[in-house]
C-alpha cells in the first residue's frame, strides 16, 4: 500500500515538481526565528479569519438577495427560516470584526519590533493596501443588510467623496449609480463585495507572504537571523516553520476559535458594537437614525472627519484629514528612521510617542461611536470657540498628536539614544 | 559582450509601438465598464420632477415628499415662524445664502416663492443625514434661546425655519433649495422651474 501511495506520489512529483518545492520554500524550509512571541499569531489568525469569511460568505450568498425591496427581507429569512442560517451570518458579522481586532493587533506588533523597517518595507506596504481594501471590503459588506445603520453610513461614506473639489458630485453619483443610495447602489456594493474585493484581497495576501518569504521573518530582537549561518548553510537561531511554527500557530487558532465562538454563541452583536442596534430597522431613506456612528473599526478615522471644523464653507479639509491619516502609514518605514528595529533597543522617546499614539488610537475610537456630546460642552461666556462640546476639543487634540506621531517622527527616531543591539536573538 | 548592438532598431520601435497602441485601447476598453456605472436612464427618469398636494397642509406642519430618492420638504410657516428668521440673523454662517444652493426666486429674506411655503430639501449639507423638526417648544432639548427649526441628528448641526444653518455647526452652507412650480395654490411641482422646463 505504502509503496503504491509513493509511486503515485512519484508520478505526481515527477510531472509537478514546484508543488513540493514550494512547500518546501514556504514551509518546511522556511526558517522562521525561533524567538516568535505572543504578538506572532496575528498573521496566521488573520490568514485563518479570511478563510472563514470567505467560506461563509459564499453560504450566505446562496440565500441573500441583493435587491433594495427584497435584502433586509433576505437577512431575516436567513436568521430565522434557512436551516442553521443565524449562525452562517454571525460567523460572517463576528468574523469582520474578529478580521479588525487581529489586523490591528498585527499592526501594533510590527511598530513594536520595526517589522516595517528595511529590508521589509514593501511587506508593510501590501500590508497597508491589504488593510485598505479590507476597509473597503467591510463597508460594501455592511450596506448589503440594508438597515437603517447600513442605509445612512453607506449615505454618509459616499458623501464624503462628494466633498472632493470640482468632481465631487459627479464622482458620488457614480459610485451610487443614482442620485441617492439606491437599488444601485446595494446591487454594485453587492458585486464588489463578493467577488471584486475578495479576489484584490486573495492577490494581496499572496504578494504580502511572497514579499516576506523572500526577505524573511523580523523578531522580536529585530536581528537578522541569516547574518549567522550554520556548517549546513541554515540560521542557527532559525527553526523550520512547519512543523514548529504550525504546531504553535495551531494552538493560537485553537485559543481564538473558543473566543470567536463564544462571542458567535453569546453576544453576536456585542451590545451594538459588531452589529448596531439601528440595522435591525430597514432602511428608509426619508428617516435618519437619532444618531449615526460607523462601526467600531472606522470610528478613530470618522472622529478624525468630525474633528476637523470646516474651512472657507467646505468639509473637504475633514475628508483630506482623514484620507492623509490612513494614506500615510504607507510612509512609515521611511518616516522612522532609527538604526534599531526593535523596542526592546529603542530609547524612551519612541516608548513614549507609541504609547501616547495608541491611548489616542483607542480615544479617537471611543469617541467616534458616542454624539459630541458625550462629555457635555465648556462654558463659553465670550463665544470665542466654534463648538462648545468638550468630546469634539478632546477629539481635535487627538487628531493633532495623532498626526505628530507620523511627522515629527523623522526627528525623534533619528535623535533618540538606542541600546546595543545583540548579534544573536535572545530567548 | 555587447547586447546593445545587437538591437534591431526597427523591431525595438515596432514593440514599443504595439506596447502604446495595446496599452491605447485597454484604456479605451475600460470606458464602457466605468460608464455602466452611471446612473442608468430608469434612475434618470426617476429624477423627474414630482406634483405634491399642499392643501391639506396646517400652519407649522411640516411635509415630507420624495423628489430624487430626496426628503424634500413643504413648511407652511407660520407668522411667528417668518418672524424669527430675522430674529436669528445674527448667529447664522450664511444668513443671505450667497454660498448655498437656492433657484433665482428664492434668493430673498425668506428663501422662497411664497413667504409662508417653504421649499427645501431635508438632507444636511454635511453628509446628507436628514435634519428633523424642532418647534420653538423644544426648548428644553434645545436651549433657552432656541426660537424654532431643525436639528440634525448625526452631527448636531441647527438650521432655522429657512434651512440656514446656525453659526458652529459641521455643515457648512444653508440647506438647498430645489426648483419648484406652484400650478396652484393648493399644488405645487418639486424638481421643475417655471422658466426651463424639465430641470
Amino acid at each position: 500500500m505504502a509503496s503504491r501511495l509513493q509511486a503515485l506520489w512519484g508520478w505526481f512529483d515527477s510531472r509537478m515538481p514546484s508543488a513540493a518545492e514550494q512547500w518546501r520554500i514556504h514551509a518546511s524550509e522556511y526558517y522562521a526565528p525561533k524567538n516568535f512571541n505572543f504578538w506572532y499569531f496575528f498573521g496566521s489568525l488573520a490568514l485563518m479569519v479570511l478563510v472563514i469569511q470567505i467560506v461563509s460568505g459564499i453560504f450566505l450568498t446562496m440565500h441573500y438577495k441583493p435587491d433594495a425591496n427584497l435584502a433586509f427581507g433576505s437577512v431575516e429569512y436567513i436568521m430565522r427560516e434557512v436551516p442553521g442560517g443565524w449562525m452562517l451570518r454571525y460567523i460572517h458579522s463576528t468574523g469582520a470584526s474578529a478580521f479588525f481586532i487581529v489586523v490591528y493587533l498585527h499592526m501594533f506588533r510590527t511598530l513594536l519590533y520595526g517589522s516595517h523597517k528595511q529590508p521589509r518595507e514593501l511587506v508593510w506596504i501590501f500590508g497597508v493596501l491589504i488593510y485598505l481594501t479590507l476597509m473597503g471590503e467591510a463597508f460594501f459588506g455592511y450596506l448589503l443588510p440594508w438597515g437603517q445603520m447600513s442605509y445612512w453610513g453607506a449615505q454618509v461614506i459616499v458623501n464624503l467623496f462628494g466633498t472632493v473639489p470640482f468632481i465631487g458630485t459627479a464622482l458620488a453619483e457614480w459610485i451610487r449609480g443614482d442620485y441617492v443610495v439606491s437599488d444601485a447602489t446595494l446591487n454594485r456594493f453587492f458585486a464588489l463585495h463578493v467577488i471584486a474585493f475578495p479576489l484584490v484581497l486573495l492577490g494581496l495576501v499572496v504578494a504580502h507572504l511572497l514579499a516576506l518569504h523572500d526577505v524573511g521573518s523580523n523578531n522580536p530582537d529585530g536581528v537578522d537571523i541569516k547574518k549567522v549561518k550554520g556548517p549546513d548553510g541554515k540560521p542557527l537561531d532559525g527553526i523550520p516553520f512547519h512543523p514548529y511554527y504550525t504546531v504553535k500557530d495551531l494552538l493560537g487558532a485553537v485559543v481564538f476559535l473558543a473566543i470567536f465562538a463564544f462571542v458567535m454563541f453569546f453576544v453576536p452583536e456585542m451590545g451594538g458594537y459588531f452589529i448596531e442596534h439601528n440595522n435591525f430597522i430597514p432602511a428608509d431613506p426619508l428617516k435618519t437614525p437619532q444618531h449615526i456612528a460607523p462601526v467600531w473599526y472606522f470610528t478613530p478615522y470618522y472622529s478624525i472627519l468630525r474633528a476637523v471644523p470646516p474651512i472657507f464653507n467646505s468639509q473637504f479639509p475633514g475628508v483630506l484629514a482623514m484620507g492623509v491619516s490612513v494614506v500615510i502609514l504607507f510612509f512609515l518605514p521611511w518616516l522612522d528612521r532609527s538604526p534599531v528595529k526593535s523596542i526592546r533597543y529603542r530609547g524612551t522617546q519612541w516608548k513614549v510617542w507609541l504609547a501616547l499614539f495608541v491611548v489616542v488610537f483607542v480615544l479617537l475610537g471611543y469617541l467616534g461611536v458616542k454624539p459630541t456630546t458625550v462629555w457635555g460642552q465648556f462654558p463659553d461666556p465670550w463665544g470665542m470657540l466654534d463648538t462648545k462640546d468638550v468630546a469634539t476639543w478632546v477629539a481635535r487634540l487627538c487628531t493633532v498628536i495623532y498626526f505628530l506621531f507620523f511627522f515629527l517622527m523623522p526627528w525623534y527616531t533619528a535623535r533618540e539614544k538606542v541600546k546595543p543591539v545583540p548579534e544573536r536573538v535572545t530567548v | 559582450m555587447n547586447d546593445k548592438a545587437k538591437v534591431d532598431k526597427t523591431r525595438r520601435n515596432l514593440v514599443v509601438a504595439t506596447s502604446v497602441v495595446g496599452g491605447a485601447a485597454t484604456v479605451g476598453a475600460a470606458v464602457p465598464f466605468v460608464a455602466s456605472m452611471l446612473p442608468s436612464e430608469r434612475a434618470k427618469a426617476a429624477g423627474a420632477p414630482v406634483e405634491v398636494d399642499i392643501s391639506r397642509l396646517a400652519p407649522g406642519e411640516l411635509g415630507v415628499y420624495e423628489w430624487r430618492g430626496r426628503p424634500v420638504w413643504v413648511i407652511r410657516r407660520t407668522k411667528e415662524m417668518i418672524e424669527s428668521l430675522q430674529a436669528v440673523v445674527p448667529n447664522l454662517t450664511d444668513p443671505q445664502s450667497r454660498s448655498s444652493s437656492q433657484p433665482e426666486y428664492a434668493e430673498n429674506e425668506h428663501r422662497s416663492a411664497k413667504p409662508d411655503i417653504m421649499v427645501m430639501e431635508g438632507v444636511c449639507t454635511h453628509l446628507g443625514c436628514s435634519p428633523q423638526l424642532k418647534p420653538a417648544d423644544a426648548k428644553a432639548e434645545m436651549g433657552g434661546d432656541w426660537v424654532g427649526g431643525f436639528y440634525c441628528p448625526c452631527h448636531g448641526s441647527k438650521f432655522d425655519y429657512a434651512g440656514r444653518v446656525f453659526r458652529g455647526a459641521p455643515a457648512p452652507t444653508n440647506l438647498p433649495v430645489p426648483p419648484y412650480t406652484f400650478v396652484s395654490d393648493s399644488t405645487l411641482v418639486i424638481g421643475e422651474d417655471k422658466e426651463k422646463k424639465g430641470a
